[in-house]
């Protein structure tokens, strides 16, 4: 009995414990946080930003990594987890995060100014972190010659044998079915808003359903074209030209018909570092400090003066050369937050028959 | 009595058997022994034996390193043991836990392809056999130990097996379900003409059961024969030490006429005993006398043996008293008497015994237990 | 004395001393877990957006039969709190929950802000018309009236491809945006396939880890708990480099002159089935293990004894004590894979895609979490049901 209560008092103690520990953990300053997606481009962020983010200012750094999904971070705000300060986000997520009350408004003045950025890199809530692509890849060792250079190529297993490798998503993948099919890239959007026009991209992409591999991850793409289990497949370019540099694969993509999209840089809102937040914002903005980031990630730059000061051999790589932008099309994020559950529905419906 | 069976007649024959598991000492070595159709034999011996090693290998379980088993005059060689029709009974019973008693017991009679009424009826002729009426919806665990060795044994007999083997069946009871249990065995064999293959380490529980003990140690019989024979006329002190209880005093032959010799223990003490086996002055023995043999002073009637000795220590037993002396040499006796013993620790008392009890071992013919 | 009045009261002490050691974990539980979880599954049948958004709006809709158009005065009221949820940013909120059900209503309700902040005016039907013809389409409002709560069967028609038709009878989505019955029936047979195929190779596994001495088995049953200790990602790319069609075993075989085209070992069904088994296999060993250790090998030598042969005394004697564990084990690995949507991701096809993988989609894609929790009340339903039948068997063999 007494043994008992005994045992129970120290359990009471020890949740006492416990839950102070938990409260002076909170109280300690932590690193300023920053959430990147990981792999190749976050190692290209801490390198090009990062380190010398801390080196500079003394604002220690921590960081995290996530796949996407604005539902995570509305159950962080939702559910008082304060652990993330900023955070690399589609434009999607932007989109309804923002709407949301997610992100903290960004301060332009501080940034210098809008007219600083391209255009599709400015939004209330989220500055640009970079502009990145999807089109098609293969293993140049495995397809001879100059490879495909078109959507209608991609669907051409004539003249390509071999299997494709797709996105599982209906995103981007509605969208090259229409090209493939003859729809000049501007107009893509105004046919897929209309029924016929869904249609027809459905009825385009079961021509080429036999032979797609649907991938989930695109850390899977370069195992798919390296083992031939694709001849080729709708990547983005920086995995499989990070592989050739680093691995010496041979691994080549054709720019025609990309579609490209720019990720976000947030704070979110209930931040308690926003300042600092604010400060790592305007560090990675900075052209001095952007234009280094193509040499660790093949990738577009947001801000127009970077886009200039690039080494021009790098740019080649990347959305910012302009010749990388023939027949490129901008994903429309809005398009995606209003018809992207009932066609991913339709989707799902149509990839399992 | 009965007698050991004549050669030819054997139900169950051991010849020349062996056990080596690889890389040891053998745990059975040159066994041969009988069993006649309807004989209550029992394999006494201390753990590690060989006792239930050729038990196990009678019922099929393990298979012989070298010689031949067999029932009826048949080797039971490559034979695997759900055809020797052995009823086996288990130290810890061995119920199936997911069947009920009724289940039990009609398991060995289902695998028979004996069904329906048939096997009702004999399922609960054996329960009744055991005083188990009326139990038989009842599940092992709601059953006390007794009651579950009652069941095994049911299960164990309502096939009418050629012989029943039991594996100290007894060894999980307490003494007095222990004792009961014994009597209703010794019943039911009678009853039934049964043949028993038993096993125990309990000496107590060997005397009151068997026809025929076997004596058991280091993998060696030691001495088969009637309980009377085994306690009264041991074949060696192991077997002396054993079964029964024994005071051993260890001295060296002085001289040896006819069915008698002379002994001197520590002490500088001198006895007579009975020699078993040859024995020539000089041999150290251990000379034997079982406590209920020693008598207590001072008004003996010419024993052989007398010596004066002081009391270490005396226990009441109820029915009887147990009294350890101390010879002058310092060498422990302790004596049994029916009667009540009133003396103090370190007292006088004069003890003594005749040469006819007291039997003579040659040492170091001993196997090690 | 037993029975004392001090004796029963110091009894009644001790039955209720060990709750209070629990309570911490009880609290703990019910804070961290049964309480979100309940709030979170309670948006599969609540509908609260357009209430909290538009409460007039939604008041005045619950009142309407349902029928052609709701009465007139509706319509200021419905413009002001377009404008008044703007303002206070839950505009968003009303604006995606119509879109669920009528694609384009999103964009619609942000139109008409617009043009109502522009100074449009909404007094009639007609003005909104004019602003957007679609707010004279009858089935525009019905779906606002339906989304008007508190309570709400859409998300799980949803779920179950129905919706209520602006009559209000229950019907079939068109076949091409039919997907959950099929989704869900494939995640159920996905996992009782896993389920069967984990009992059939752990049985043996199992088996042998229970009769094994301990200096052999122990190694083993570190190899079979090898999988728990490697990431999904690791995993999986594992088996992608021994099924792919250039892969190790398909090399093998070709090599052997066993086969001469690949055999598609992935990116379908078969590769799920193969990469889940494998994850899930420690599941079903362990309780197995659990349960063949506690039965004495005396008892299989006394069936023996009493003359059944190996197979009678396996399927008699051994098969029937190892089935709670079995079932245990069987209940344990079904109730995980219905959970699984990454492996499936990766290794699977098409038509390989389980529930959860919807789940997270509406989650954090979409933000669509009516629908997450209708899909997940639809997922536990043969959860409580396989607890169910793990109560009845454990009671009916014992352990």
């Amino acid at each position: 009995m007494r043994r008992l209560a005994a045992a129970f008092r120290l359990a009471t103690l020890g949740v006492a414990l416990l839950a102070a520990t938990g409260c002076t953990g909170e109280r300690e300053p932590r690193p300023l946080t920053v959430v990147g997606w990981g792999g190749s481009s976050q190692e290209a962020h801490r390198r090009a930003y990062w380190d010398s983010f801390t080196r500079r200012t003394g604002v220690r750094l921590q960081e995290d990594s996530w796949h996407g999904g604005v539902g995570v971070i509305r159950t962080k705000v939702l559910g008082g987890d304060t652990s993330w300060d900023v955070v690399q986000v589609e434009t999607e997520d932007l989109i309804l995060g923002c709407e949301e009350g997610l992100f903290e408004p960004i301060e332009w003045a501080a940034l210098s100014g809008r007219d600083a950025f391209i255009p599709a890199a400015v939004h209330d809530c989220g500055v640009g972190a970079m502009l990145w692509s999807y089109l098609i890849g293969w293993d140049g060792d495995r397809i001879a010659g100059p490879g495909p250079r078109s959507w209608a190529d991609f669907w051409d297993v004539r003249r390509f044998p071999g299997r494709r490798g797709m996105r599982r998503t209906p995103k981007y993948t509605l969208e090259f079915a229409l090209m493939a099919d003859g729809v000049p890239p501007a107009e893509v959007y105004e046919v897929l808003r209309t029924p016929a026009g869904v249609d027809r991209a459905f009825r385009k992409l079961e021509e080429l359903k036999p032979n797609i591999v649907w991938w989930s991850s695109i850390s899977q793409v370069p195992d798919l074209l390296g083992s031939g289990e694709v001849a080729m497949s709708v990547t983005s370019p920086g995995r499989l030209i990070v592989a050739n540099r680093s691995e010496g694969r041979n691994f080549r993509v054709s720019w025609d018909g990309n579609i490209y999209a720019v990720d976000y840089w947030v704070v979110l809102s209930n931040s308690p570092r926003k300042a600092e937040a604010a400060q790592l914002l305007r560090h990675m903005t900075a052209p001095e400090n952007q234009m280094r980031l193509p040499r660790f990630i093949p990738t577009g730059l947001t801000s127009r003066r970077a886009g200039e000061l690039i080494d021009p051999r790098l740019r080649l790589d990347t959305p910012s050369d302009p010749r990388n932008m023939t027949n490129a099309l901008e994903l429309d994020a809005s398009f995606w937050v209003e018809y992207g559950d009932q066609l991913t529905q339709r989707f799902n419906a149509w990839v399992s028959h | 009595m009965s007698l050991p069976p004549q050669t030819g007649t054997a139900f169950v024959e051991f010849a020349g058997v062996e056990k080596v598991y690889d890389g040891g000492a053998p745990a059975v070595a040159g066994l041969d022994l009988e069993i006649a159709e309807g004989e209550f034999v029992t394999l006494l011996g201390p753990s590690g034996s060989g006792k239930t090693t050729t038990l196990m290998m009678l019922a099929g379980f393990e298979a012989p390193s070298a010689g031949d088993i067999r029932l009826q005059g048949r080797s039971l060689a490559g034979k695997p043991p759900h055809r020797r029709n052995m009823g086996v009974v288990f130290q810890n019973y061995a119920l199936f836990p997911h069947m009920n008693v009724e289940r039990n017991v009609a398991f060995p009679l289902g695998v028979r392809g004996i069904r329906g009424a048939q096997a009702k009826a004999k399922v609960e002729e054996a329960l009744a056999l055991v005083d188990l009426d009326g139990l038989g919806a009842r599940r092992p665990d709601q059953l006390s130990g007794g009651q579950r060795q009652r069941v095994a044994l049911a299960r164990a007999l309502v096939f009418e097996p050629d012989i029943v083997l039991m594996d100290e069946p007894l060894g999980a009871l307490d003494r007095q379900l222990r004792e009961r249990l014994q009597v209703e065995i010794k019943r039911i064999q009678r009853r039934l003409g049964l043949t028993i293959l038993y096993v125990t380490h309990d000496q107590a529980e060997a005397l009151t059961l068997s026809d025929r003990i076997a004596v058991f140690a280091g993998g060696r019989l030691q001495q088969v024969g009637s309980p009377k024979a085994i306690y009264e006329h041991p074949r060696n002190a192991f077997v002396a030490g054993f079964v029964g209880e024994n005071n051993g005093l260890r001295g060296i032959v002085t001289r040896r006429n006819g069915s008698s010799c002379e002994i001197r223990i520590a002490g500088d003490l001198v006895l007579q005993a009975t020699p078993v086996g040859p024995l020539a002055p000089g041999d150290a023995v251990t000379a034997t006398i079982r406590p209920e043999h020693v008598r207590l002073g001072p008004d003996l009637a010419a024993p052989c043996n007398l010596f004066s000795a002081r009391v270490d220590d005396v226990a009441y037993h109820g029915d009887h008293s147990r009294v350890r002396a101390l010879l002058p040499g310092g060498a422990a006796v302790t004596l049994r008497s029916e009667e009540r013993i009133e003396l103090g620790a370190s007292e006088p008392l004069t003890i003594g015994w005749c040469a006819e009890a007291c039997l003579a071992f040659a040492d170091g013919a001993e196997p090690r237990p | 004395m037993p029975g004392s009045p001090t004796e029963r009261a110091g009894a009644a002490r001790r039955d209720w001393w060990p709750f209070a050691l629990v309570a911490p974990l009880i609290l703990f539980l019910a804070a961290g877990f049964l309480i979100p979880v309940l709030m979170m599954l309670s948006r599969g049948v609540t509908d609260h957006e357009l209430a909290s958004a538009w409460p007039e709006t939604a008041q005045a809709l619950r009142g309407w039969d349902g029928a052609g158009l709701p009465d007139e005065t509706v319509v200021p009221i419905l413009a002001a709190e377009i404008v008044g949820a703007r303002k206070a940013g839950h505009l968003n909120l009303v604006a995606n929950r119509l879109n669920y059900d009528r694609v384009g209503s999103r964009s619609l309700v942000y139109r008409t802000a617009d043009a109502l902040e522009g100074g449009a005016p909404a007094r009639s039907f007609a003005d909104l018309a004019r602003i957007d013809p679609r707010w004279s389409e009858a089935g525009q409002w019905a779906s606002m009236r339906q989304a008007a709560g508190p309570l709400t069967s859409f998300y799980l028609l949803a779920s179950l491809d129905r919706r209520l038709s602006p009559q209000g009878a229950v019907e079939r989505v068109e076949a091409e945006q039919a997907v959950f019955v099929d989704i869900l029936l494939r995640t159920f047979k996905i996992s009782a396939v896993v389920a069967l195929l984990c009992a059939l190779l752990g049985y043996p596994v199992a088996y042998l880890l229970a009769t094994l001495p301990p200096r052999l088995a122990n190694p083993l049953l570190i190899l079979v708990l090898l999988p728990f200790w490697t990431s999904a990602l690791v995993r999986t790319t594992a088996w992608v480099v021994l099924l792919q069609s250039e892969g190790v075993l398909n090399g093998f075989l070709i090599g052997a002159g066993l086969i001469e085209a690949p055999l598609p070992l992935i990116y379908n069904r078969l590769g799920v089935y193969i990469a889940m088994t494998h994850v899930l296999l420690p599941f079903l060993v362990l309780p197995l293990y659990g349960v063949m250790k506690g039965i004495s090998p005396v008892e299989m030598r006394a069936a023996s004894s009493l003359g059944a042969g190996p197979v009678a005394a396996f399927l008699k004697i051994y098969l029937p004590q190892t089935l709670p564990g079995l079932a245990a084990g069987m209940i344990i690995v079904f109730t995980l894979a219905l959970g699984y949507y990454i492996t499936p991701a990766l290794v699977g096809g098409g038509a390989d895609q389980m529930v959860s993988g919807s789940i997270a989609f509406y989650t954090n894609q979409t933000l669509n979490w009516g629908m997450a929790a209708a899909l997940s009340l639809l997922l536990l339903l043969p959860l409580g049901l396989m607890l169910f039948a793990g109560r009845y068997l454990a009671r009916t063999v014992p352990a």
